[in-house]
Formats: structure tokens, sequence, C-alpha cells
């Protein structure tokens, strides 16, 4: 009885797992499997999607504008999520409780809530706008919304709580004992926090600025709702070969574009840190 | 001796510290408001009586929830919204309970590589599974019914889950569990009236975040639905594209409030889960 049981508790883990496996594999990889496919036949097999995609500058500018724009957002991303991940490591947790609110509840709130609120706060008639004029600082409203500054600014918005997280759970773990260290045998407190905590904390920016990337690269409703005409991504595109020009197989080639490029900062990011580091350090 | 030439921390830096201070607080304050101000502008906007937009609105009303409970197509998005977050949510606990107890209780070869996989849906581009789903519905002529949304909404919201309870489950003392199993209870009853109570917060919240995500997404929505089966960020989504009338701002607020609950809900989960343990 007991070599039966202990047979039916080696094949549980199996059985638990299958659901989840099933269906992901119906409803995730199958459907993105056989789309990128069509990218391949018209209808013999063939590559002119790709070389169409490589041809024409105009699709490589979007690609090459998208990357550049991810970028940005990174850095800035960085920049403004450094200095909130480092208060969260100085705080007492009551403290810390109360600041996590702050970048929880935008984190779970619509993104289009979120991107709403810019338009009302950079449009024309916006909230910055009308009281520039009303102050009489600007005589015309100033084009704020619709251009590479708005998208900057709605992106970062919702990239910075990623940063965030990534970088206060690799901060979490430095011991305050080394910096503490440093500080005793001399060094000013400056030159302890750039030489010996700084250096602790690069994984964090390593893992959160690979997340924020990546979510960037492929973001959608930010781009097109914030964006002007110069601002078009590469999810646009898609977008627009699937709902405008009905080009299915052009479609799924950038979109295996946009996949490839996803998967190997995925890689990058899972091999030299580790899932532990990206994902907040839950497993 | 020793003590002369060792330069006293102390002494150095108590005027630069306080203009650093002074300078990183400010900063922070800054960077905090920027993630949250937008947030509560959108709330007041929601009670202006103008149909043009005013910050601070010179008068309030109630006109634009009237205006959003009133009519036919908000209610008929929020109705299919609730509908879709609910089954999307369930079926994605499911799932995400059973994989986490694998994942978390058992040995396997290539664990990262499942892990990975698992929650790849959180890192592959929502525009890339929503095409997908998209082109592989109309394949089937299923486009314009709820159930399409629910599945492919489930597929993003197991990540969610799976992170969530693999962490309950990972300050899980597993001692009780073999107690049972010694005393001769079956895993099935040992599952059921010993692991699930203890790690029921966690699952909660876990539901909780699926049913968040599947109601503001709206990528998948935005190729998925139709007239009939449109949710509630897919109609925002067209209202802010054609006119941007309050009653967005209206719609917006009942979403942040939305928010709000959940979040409150999920902390006092934690709170519960933590005396448990204690």
């Amino acid at each position: 009885m007991i070599s039966v049981r202990s047979l039916k508790m080696t094949m549980l883990k199996y059985w638990l797992l299958l659901p989840v496996f099933i269906y992901l594999l119906y409803f995730f990889v199958y459907p993105i499997f056989s789309l990128i496919l069509t990218s391949f036949f018209d209808p013999e097999i063939t590559l002119k999607h790709y070389i169409r995609l490589y041809q024409k500058p105009v699709y490589l500018k979007v690609i090459f504008l998208t990357l550049k724009l991810s970028f940005f957002c990174t850095m800035l991303s960085i920049i403004l999520g450094y200095p909130i991940a480092y208060l969260l490591k100085k705080v007492t947790s009551n403290v810390r409780n109360i600041l996590m609110i702050f970048i929880v509840l935008p984190f779970w709130t619509s993104v289009l809530v979120r991107m709403y609120a810019w338009m009302v706060i950079l449009g024309r008639d916006g909230i910055i706008n009308s009281t520039l004029l009303k102050m009489g600082i600007i005589s015309v409203p100033l084009n704020l919304l619709y251009n590479t500054f708005s998208v900057t600014i709605g992106m970062v918005h919702f990239l910075l709580p990623f940063m965030i997280f990534s970088l206060y759970s690799v901060m979490n773990g430095i011991d305050e004992n080394t910096v503490r260290a440093a500080k005793s045998l001399g060094a000013h407190p400056f030159t302890a926090f750039v030489k010996v905590f700084f250096p602790q904390s690069l994984p964090g920016v390593g893992a959160g600025s690979l997340t924020v990337f990546i979510l960037a690269a492929g973001f959608f409703v930010t781009p097109a709702l914030l964006g002007g005409r110069k601002n078009i991504v590469i999810s646009m595109l898609i977008e627009n070969q699937v709902n405008i020009n009905i080009n299915w197989p052009f479609a799924a080639a950038i979109a295996f574009v946009l996949l490839i490029i996803t998967l190997i900062l995925f890689n990058i990011a899972n091999k030299y840190l580790g899932i532990d580091a990206i994902w907040g350090g839950n497993r | 001796m020793k003590n002369e030439k060792m330069p006293s921390p102390k002494i150095s830096d108590p005027n630069k510290n306080i203009w650093f201070n002074l300078f990183f607080y400010c900063l922070c304050t800054l960077i905090l408001l920027f993630l949250v101000l937008p947030l509560f502008i959108v709330i007041p906007i929601s009670f202006s009586s103008s149909e043009f937009l005013q910050f601070p609105p010179e008068e309030l009303s109630l006109k634009w929830y009237k205006n959003f409970f009133g009519s036919d197509i908000w209610m008929r998005a929020l109705l299919n919204s609730v509908k879709i977050a609910l089954m999307s949510s369930i079926l994605a606990t499911i799932l995400g309970v059973t994989a986490a107890l694998a994942l978390t209780r058992y040995r396997f070869k290539g664990k990262n590589l499942i892990f990975s996989f698992l929650i790849s849906p959180m890192i592959i581009p929502v525009i890339i599974i929503a095409i997908g789903a998209f082109f592989q519905f109309s394949r089937l002529r299923l486009i314009g019914n709820i159930y399409t949304i629910v599945l492919a909404h489930t597929v993003i919201s197991i990540p969610i889950v799976l992170i969530t309870i693999s962490a309950s489950l990972q300050v899980f003392d597993r001692s009780l569990e073999y107690a049972a199993l010694s005393l001769g209870a079956s895993p099935f009853v040992t599952f059921f009236k010993i692991t699930f109570p203890i790690i029921r917060p966690g699952v909660i919240s876990g539901a909780l975040f699926a049913f968040i995500t599947s109601f503001d997404e709206v990528v998948i929505s935005f190729f998925l639905s139709t007239y009939r089966s449109i949710t509630l960020p897919r109609h925002m989504w067209s209202s802010l594209r054609e006119q941007i009338d309050p009653t967005i701002a209206a719609s917006s607020s009942l979403l942040i409030l939305t928010a709000v609950f959940m979040l409150i809900f999920v902390a006092i989960l934690a709170k519960r889960a933590e005396n448990m343990r204690a």
C-alpha cells in the first residue's frame, strides 16, 4: 500500500502541472506559433515579408525608434527609481508601508486611467496650460501632448513601479553593516555609498533595466494614446497591419521580430541575474 | 595618537549632510507625487459640472456618474468586464494554485525552465498575445463573445497568481502536513483540511490580482471585443480617442476605487496570514 501511495505522490507533481501546461500550450503558445508560421508562407515558403521589413527604411526606422525610446525611458526610470528604492531601504518599516502605497496604488490602477490623467494634465486645455495662461507666463498654449515628451512621461509613469520593485528587492538584501564598516574606517558617507553600497545594488539596476526595457519595447497603450505621428512604435505597426492593412503575414513577421528581441533580453536577464532577481525574489 | 589621526566621520559632515538630506527628501517627494498625483486629479474632475475641463471644478455635480450609470453602453461594458474578470480570475486561480503546489513542493529537473515558461506570458508583449488570440479565434469564428476574452485574459493572469501563491507557500510550515499524513489522512484530505486553510489568504490575494488584471486589461479586449462583448477599458479607449468627456473621469474614478479596495483587502489578508504564522 505504501509503495502505491508513494508512487501516486511522485506522479502527483506531473498531474498538478498538467492543467496549466495544457492551458498555456493551447491558448498561448499555439496561437502565437501558428501566427508566426504564416509569416513564412505566402502561399509557399518564403522570406519576402522579412525582406520587406529589412529593405524598407520606414520599418527599420520604427524598430530603431522603439528601441531608442525604450532605452531613454529605462534610463529615466533608473534615475527616478533609485532614490525611491534607497529611501525605502533607509526608512523604518512603518514608514515604508505608507510609502509603498504611493508605488503600489498607481501600479494596480488601470493604465488607461493613468493615460487619461496625463491627457488631462498635458492637453491643450489641460491643467498645465490653463494654469500657465492664467498666470500670464505664456500667451499661446504649449504643445505638450501627442509628442515624444508626452509618450516618455506616460511610459516612465507606467514603468517606474517595476523599476522600484526590482531595485528595492536587491537593496533590501544588502547588509547595512558593510556601509557602516566603511564609514567607521573613515570613509566619507558619500564615498561609502559609491564604493560599498552602489556596487552591491547593481544587480537590481540590471534586473530592473532589463524588465523595464522589455516592457517598454512591446508597449502599445501609451504610444497609441499619447504619441503623435512621429511616435510610431513596433506594436503600433503590428496593430496597423492587423486592423487597417489586414496583412496578417507581414504583421506576423513584425511580431516575430519583437518576440525575438524580447526573448533575447529575457534570456540575458535570466542567465546573468537569475529569475529571482527579476521577480522580486519570490522564489 | 591613533585617535588624532583618524578622521572622525561625525565631525566632518553635519552641515553637508543636512543640505544633502534636504535635497534627497525633496527629490523623493517630487518623484512620489509624480506617481500618485495624476490619479488624484481624475477624481475631482469626475465631480465637475462642466462639459469642459476645469481644474479644480467650479461647481460640483454627480452628472457624469448619472451619465455613466444611465448609459446602456457603459453599463454593458461594466457588466461584461465584471463577468469576464470573475470567470478569468477563477480559472487563473485554479491553474495557478495547482502549478504553485507542484513547483514549491517537488523536485524537478529544469524547474527554473518550467517556471520561466509559466511566467513568460508576463514578459511577452501583450500585443503579441492579443493578435495571436485574435488570429486563432477568428479562424475558429469565435470573435464576439466574452468567453474568448476570458480565455485570453487567463493567460496573462496565470503568472501573477503563480507568483503570489508561490510566495505564500514558501513560508508554509510543512510539518503540519506531515503530521496529518502520518496520522493517516489521505493527501487529498490533508490538502483541504490543512494546506488550503493556511494558504487561503495567499490564494485570495492571487485571485484578486487576477481579477484586477483582467478588469483593467485593454490590449486583448481591443482586438477581441466587439460591440456586444465590449469591456469597460475597451469602451474607455474609444471614448479617449473620440472625445474626452468627463464620463471617462467618472469611470476612471470607479477603477481607482476598485484598485484601492483591492489593495486594502490584500493588506488585511497579508496581516491575517502574518498573525496565523505567529
